[in-house]
């Protein structure tokens, strides 16, 4: 996996990453989930060709449930893309990469 | 995952099945998935197919398969739940296995599908179509399964297995092999209720307050399967080539559109696999 994704391993460290970072995209998976592995690489393309200008992280909600739950997390793969430590926009199911461009860039400045 | 293959094809009937020889004769590897009976098996009498003259679906749909089954063309057994394009290739989810290819062609004929009042609003927010994609996310909580496929007992009781707290609805008799512990009720939905999240369905007789609802139907609606697919009214937009608005991603037979005729569909699945093949020779050299 490419460096440029933060894997969230508690609660503090995803609350001091969107309050550290302006932007930030979230993708909330687990390891059984199969729409999540198709996901992934996507997100990994996002990652690379957003580096710089926002942060992304993974959050598996099997290990993080506080997170899962504060988000109403009912269906995975779900990314979250927060502007300021706010949810700005939020995207359900298998999305091509071009859903996830577009939710970055109707956010950023 | 499973090695990456020319192209996938979705649907094993005569579309399908056409898709697939046409690309086995242009040197492409192909995959083959089905989930249903072929309605073409159900037609008693089939006059207007060049060379057959008076001959039952079936008897057709056999020698199609047996065609295909000669040429070494393995069908597959499963539901497609989701397709991503990658851009120079597809992943496919499988009922849970992900299969890549370089190009996808749907062929899984007319979706009678009819979404219930809420389905569409609450997908991803309680309503679910594969419960092995979605079922973790229930464990303790309270889900109803819709039967409406063959096999949705099965995931009734893998998601009973993993501790969710199933009922299961059919308009069916309970079938011999559901889980004891899952609460059966003879009926139907009629609608999902639910302001952000699923909160209950409405059987019709009685309103049953639940956490999730999972549909488990033959199919999934194609524009479910794939985010961004341009439909004509009921059906697929493709052009003269079965390309949909999706590059690489093409589709044959009654999905496209009327008249929902056999030797159209074959034509098309031709049509479609040929050009797909074509593609890839190009983008290879």
């Amino acid at each position: 996996m490419t460096e440029k994704i933060k894997i969230i391993n508690n609660t503090q460290e995803f609350d001091d990453m969107i309050k550290q970072s302006r932007y930030v995209l979230v993708d909330f998976w687990a390891t059984w989930c199969a729409p999540c592995r198709m996901v992934a690489p996507v997100i990994e393309k996002i990652a690379d060709q957003y580096s710089g200008k926002i942060n992304v992280a993974k959050v598996d909600v099997d290990e993080q449930q506080e997170l899962a739950i504060r988000y109403g997390i009912q269906s995975i793969p779900t990314v979250i893309f927060f502007k300021e430590g706010r949810i700005a926009s939020k995207e359900i199911g298998v999305k091509p990469m071009s859903s996830f461009a577009r939710m970055i860039e109707s956010n950023i400045a | 995952m499973g090695d990456l293959v020319d192209i996938i094809i979705i649907g094993a009937g005569p579309a399908g099945l056409s898709a697939a020889v046409n690309a086995l004769t242009r040197g492409k590897t192909v995959r083959i998935f089905s989930n249903k009976e072929n309605y073409l098996t159900k037609a008693e009498q089939v006059d207007n197919h060049l060379g057959f003259y008076h001959v039952s679906g079936k008897e057709l749909m056999d020698k199609f398969k047996e065609h295909a089954e000669a040429m070494g063309i393995k069908i597959e057994e499963g539901m497609v739940v989701n397709i991503l394009p990658l851009g120079e290739s597809f992943m496919v989810n499988i009922n849970g296995e992900i299969a890549e290819s370089k190009k996808v062609i749907l062929a899984m004929g007319i979706s009678k599908i009819k979404e219930l009042p809420g389905e569409a609003k609450l997908l991803g927010s309680g309503v679910s179509y594969c419960a092995t994609c979605d079922g973790m996310l229930y464990r303790g909580k309270n889900a109803v399964v819709w039967d409406q496929s063959k096999d949705a007992w099965e995931e009734a009781n893998f998601l009973q297995s993993i501790g969710v707290n199933v009922t299961f609805i059919s308009k069916k008799p309970q079938p011999e092999n559901l889980s004891n512990d899952i609460k059966f009720i003879n009926g139907s939905i009629t609608e999902i209720i639910g302001e952000n999240t699923v909160e209950a369905i409405n059987t019709g007789n009685e309103t049953i307050n639940t956490d999730a609802v999972f549909m488990l139907r033959d199919a999934v609606a194609p524009t479910a399967l794939i985010d961004g697919l341009e439909l004509d009214g009921n059906f697929i937009n493709v052009d003269k080539h079965m390309e949909t608005n999706i590059s690489g991603l093409y589709a044959a037979g009654d999905i496209t559109g009327k008249p929902l005729q056999l030797s159209k569909a074959v034509s098309e699945g031709l049509i479609a696999a040929q050009h797909a093949a074509l593609q890839i020779d190009k983008e290879e050299n």
